[in-house]
């Protein structure tokens, strides 16, 4: 069992959780990921590594409350415990020999870009960052990505926050400027991945895409996570989740996402009624 | 009363009938009463030669514990065989017999007549054990010496416990979140229930072997690490082939195509089968499963029980197909429709382009093209010969590709020194000795998808090596 030992509210739907995990926090590198168990009769969910503490033995996830476990993992508390968590699992980000990087964070994906972004700082990198929400009130890690970034773009869709639009703006008009980048490394909805390797193709800057397909064991022994790269088959959970983004086919990506979407929205709606009964 | 039971065939096995079971999850075949196995046991004539024994991969005396059977003493009879074997619940179930023990049978020799019914007499024992035995195994004093698994599947499980009775401080490092690798998330639930496999590791657990779930070596600990700061004088790779092939047509990567390893998994080790199951699984109307083996014949009676009409697809003919006979005929008897000399060429997707439509990107056919056997090649195998122009579509919403497995990549990648050979199995000699020393490994990851036995006999050998080559080293 592995005991809960924060929880703190980042945003209205994106939850932090600092989770006592030796092991995986002993070898956990920025990038790479744990799958976990909510409770005896749970999915296995597969959530990146935000942050881990080797002496403390913790590692720190931040999940959005998108489905029915998510939903159960945000009503567990400090103190409580869950049965599984597994990792670290998949391949960590390729940070070696950065010089000048751009991050691209989008949405809860940010959580998952900050420990990159803190990572290429240390190692002396030039990070600029781009960090897009859909409205003020679901920003997270403000002042982090600030704190390890020489330029620091904020967008929100609806502009309640920083600049109105997203990410792709501030990034176009860099490029469009005569900017370029060793690396552009971009994490978050599938769609947004989408645009900003198809921002960063004509400049030829290579583009990192941390992908999140559906996954099951996460140890390569289903392909449930395949994804198309290059016109190849790869499994993300062991040959990645980092791919080269002018080479992946992020369609049939967003496609397969949907492969459960019925069954989730009905397990979302049954688990939102459990709890409201509960509350009763 | 006579001394042999002279019925030239086998005490048939009470199960479930066919319109019955191929519409729930409980197990198939429902195993001997008391009286069905000595009277079965009395059909064994207790051969001097013993050639069922030679015919097993751990050697289990047959002919001992059959009479104790026969006499009535089912315990005696566990312990006679639990001397050679850690799973017999297990392998009673699943073991090819016919191509084993069995088929070496004397009874069986004789045109018209059946071997004695080995594995069914084994399964009786084990699950009377199981049910009745009220002192737990108590574990053997240390010996000082500790010893890494990796992997909990047959092949592990079995090394673990064979140095466990030696003496052996054993701990088995599993990736899931469950020990029994294959045995949990590969054999379904008809065919061997989770909670027998369950007992089986608990009567582990109580000989002293230690299980650590959520433990992915090559990632969290490296086998290096094993054998250096955690103090392990030697290590066994019981990993498994759990690599998924694919057949690299087009349409492989729409919705509603699984590897029969994901299909499998999600039913058996995630219980998806069930109504209020957290983890989803496609309902199939029409199902093809691609593939002629077990774990085919395994992923096509999951989907029938899911509700699906199933085609099983395989490019060779019936007598070509890799998995049992009784599988087979289990599957038929299921209602399940074999097209033979069928080899898919393409996955047909819907015809909507528009993204957004739910419809977008799902499976709505597979298009085969019929086969023909060529003459026999070098290896005796007819090869198949796609016939030009045959190609037909058979109108589908789910496809399983059961094309078999490759030894699972991660150890070979994390552990420097470690030599495989060509499709990536580890390479060992007859021991179960690696290159590297003090390393040992046994079973699909040393020889490619095989036999749940063959992992067992093969973690055994390894037991056997490792104890010889801990005590030269501490002589």
């Amino acid at each position: 069992m592995y005991r809960i030992i924060e929880k703190k509210a980042l945003n209205p739907t994106v939850t932090q959780m600092v989770i006592d995990a030796p092991f995986v926090a002993k070898k956990a590198l920025p990038g790479q990921f744990i799958i976990l168990r909510v409770d005896e009769e749970g999915e296995r969910i597969p959530l990146t590594i935000a942050d881990y503490d080797r002496e403390k033995g913790t590692v720190t996830i931040i999940f959005q409350i998108v489905g029915a476990t998510t939903e159960k993992l945000n009503h567990k508390e400090a103190g409580d415990t869950i049965p599984d968590f597994v990792g670290p699992l998949g391949r960590p980000t390729e940070t070696e020999g950065l010089k000048k990087v751009c991050v691209i964070g989008g949405g809860v994906g940010c959580a998952i870009a900050l420990p990159v972004a803190k990572e290429l700082a240390a190692q002396g990198c030039d990070v600029t960052s781009i960090i897009g929400f859909r409205s003020k009130d679901l920003v997270i890690l403000e002042d982090e990505f600030k704190a390890a970034s020489k330029k620091f773009y904020m967008m929100t869709d609806d502009g309640s926050y920083g600049r109105q639009g997203n990410v792709c703006v501030p990034l176009n008009e860099m490029l469009a400027a005569g900017e370029t980048f060793d690396e552009v490394i971009t994490i978050g909805p599938l769609i947004m991945m989408k645009f900003v390797c198809a921002a960063t193709k004509p400049y030829n800057i290579k583009t990192i895409a941390s992908m999140n397909p559906i996954m099951i064991d996460g140890t390569g022994m289903c392909g449930g996570c395949r994804l198309t790269v290059g016109g190849k088959m790869k499994f993300a959970c062991v040959d990645g989740p980092d791919f080269d983004g002018h080479e992946i086919d992020f369609d049939e990506a967003m496609s397969r996402a949907r492969m459960y979407a019925d069954f989730e929205a009905k397990e979302r709606e049954e688990t939102c009624n459990l709890f409201r009964k509960e509350v009763k | 009363m006579p001394k042999f039971n002279m019925n030239p065939l086998k005490n048939p096995m009470p199960s479930q009938a066919p319109d019955v079971r191929n519409g729930n999850f409980k197990e198939v075949a429902l195993g001997y009463t008391a009286e069905m196995a000595i009277d079965e046991a009395k059909r064994c004539l207790g051969c001097k030669n013993r050639p069922c024994v030679a015919g097993c991969p751990v050697n289990i005396a047959i002919p001992e514990f059959i009479a104790k059977v026969a006499e009535g003493d089912f315990e005696g009879a566990y312990q006679i065989i639990a001397m050679s074997s850690s799973l017999p619940a297990v392998c009673g179930r699943v073991c090819p017999q016919e191509t084993q023990c069995e088929g070496k049978c004397t009874r069986g020799i004789k045109a018209g007549c059946e071997a004695v019914g080995i594995g069914r007499l084994e399964r009786f024992v084990a699950d009377y054990h199981n049910a009745n035995a009220k002192e737990k195994a108590t574990p053997v004093p240390s010996n000082g010496h500790k010893v890494a698994v990796i992997g909990s599947g047959p092949s592990g499980l079995t090394c673990a416990g064979d140095l466990a009775k030696m003496g052996y401080e054993v701990t088995i490092y599993e990736a899931l979140h469950v020990a029994g690798g294959v045995l949990v998330y590969g054999i379904p639930e008809f065919r061997l229930p989770k909670a027998i496999v369950q007992k089986e590791v608990d009567n582990l657990k109580d000989l002293g072997v230690k299980i650590e779930t959520n433990m992915v070596i090559g990632r969290v600990i490296s086998v290096e690490e094993l054998m250096g700061e955690y103090g392990y004088e030697a290590v066994f790779i019981g990993s498994g082939a759990g690599l998924p092939r694919f057949m690299n047509i087009p349409g492989e990567n729409l919705k509603g195509v699984y590897s029969a390893n994901e299909f499998l998994t999600r039913s058996n080790l995630m219980k998806a089968y069930k109504a209020d199951s957290s983890t989803p699984i496609q309902h199939g109307k029409t199902v093809a499963v691609v593939g002629g083996g077990n774990v085919a014949m395994d992923a096509a009676r999951t989907a029938k029980r899911l509700g699906a009409e199933v085609h099983v697809i395989y490019r060779r003919g019936e007598e070509e197909l890799p998995a049992r006979r009784e599988e087979v005929e289990h599957a038929k008897e299921e209602g399940i429709i074999f097209d033979l000399l069928t080899n898919p060429t393409r996955i047909l997707a819907t015809d909507t382009d528009n993204p957004r439509d739910p419809a977008y990107g799902w499976v709505k056919g597979i298009e085969c093209i019929r086969m023909e056997l060529g003459e026999p090649d070098a290896s005796g195998r007819r090869s198949p010969k796609e016939i030009p122009g045959s190609e037909f579509v058979i109108d589908v919403d789910c496809v399983i590709m059961s094309l078999g497995t490759s030894p699972n990549p991660l150890l070979k990648a994390t552990t420097p020194g470690l030599e495989t050979l060509r499709r990536g199995e580890i390479a060992v000699d007859e021991n179960g000795k690696t290159s590297i020393e003090g390393v040992y490994c046994g079973g699909d990851a040393a020889t490619g998808a095989a036999t749940v036995i063959k992992a067992m006999g093969a973690g055994k050998v390894a037991a056997k090596s490792i104890d010889e080559y801990i005590k030269s080293k501490n002589n």
